[in-house]
């Protein structure tokens, strides 16, 4: 699927990156915690995360990660949607939690390993 | 040696949120060389990992990176508290870093057994008191 699928599936917000909507993706992760997104995940493309901070999008970045999804309605500040412009990363916010935005999208095709 | 090309970098012990400044630097430089992703891949989160762990507990430090055609080694050499048992550090989910650190996602040790499995070599010299050097090497193929 692509991102504008993901955006629609979660009817989540597009914070940055309406040039990146057509991007394809094929697996995603859902965590709090960056040292287990640095330890565990591979050649995934979404990011659903509850946690707001820069490390998100340098994280992301690290891995490759195309798109960060806020669970809970969360939503970054100026300076975190600054690194992400920079580092071509898209950002939306969903009102959804972590565990409902997980599920949705497993529903509609994604899985978590590639 | 030809083909030899080195980076330095000073890692502000005092921001978090610009901790990942060095690394993301170095991740573009390879890009711009022409590195193989599965390579950047690596050394982007070893040192990444290194650079989150010289501001969470030591205050910052000075990263060197050199790069030939045959590997990427990183040398992060920090002024901090030094590890008093590495072995220990070396364990998955063993961590000493304090509550805030976890607040901001990280802190749950994983820092330093990532950087060992994301490396091809790493020393890890440290004295109690006088600092941390770790090296990380990353061949490419």
């Amino acid at each position: 699927m692509t991102i504008q699928d993901v955006k629609s599936i979660l009817n989540a917000d597009v914070i940055y990156g309406d040039g990146l909507m057509e991007q394809e993706i094929h697996t995603a992760c859902g965590s709090d915690m960056m040292s287990d997104v640095l330890a565990f995940v591979k050649d995934q493309s979404v990011l659903l995360t509850g946690l707001v901070n820069p490390q998100v999008v340098r994280t992301a970045d690290m891995m490759d990660i195309r798109c960060i999804i806020f669970v809970r309605g969360k939503c970054p500040d100026e300076d975190i949607i600054e690194l992400a412009k920079e580092r071509e990363i898209a950002l939306m916010s969903t009102s959804l939690r972590m565990f409902t935005a997980c599920g949705l999208l497993w529903e509609n095709g994604l899985r978590g390993e590639g | 040696m030809e083909n030899l090309i080195q980076l330095s970098y000073e890692v502000d012990g005092d921001d978090f949120t610009r901790a990942g400044e060095a690394s993301a630097n170095v991740k573009k430089s390879l890009r711009k060389l022409g590195v193989p992703p599965e390579v950047i891949r690596k050394v982007a989160i070893a040192l990444y990992e290194g650079e989150i762990n010289m501001v969470i507990h030591a205050e910052g430090g000075v990263i060197d990176v050199e790069i030939s055609p045959e590997h990427v080694t990183m040398v992060l050499k920090d002024h901090g508290k030094g590890i008093a048992d590495v072995e220990k550090a070396m364990q998955e989910g063993y961590s000493t870093a304090p509550d805030e650190v976890r607040s901001l996602g990280f802190g749950a040790g994983m820092g330093l057994p990532n950087m060992k499995k994301y490396s091809d070599e790493m020393e890890i010299d440290s004295t109690v008191g006088v600092g941390t050097t770790v090296t990380m090497t990353v061949y490419i193929p």
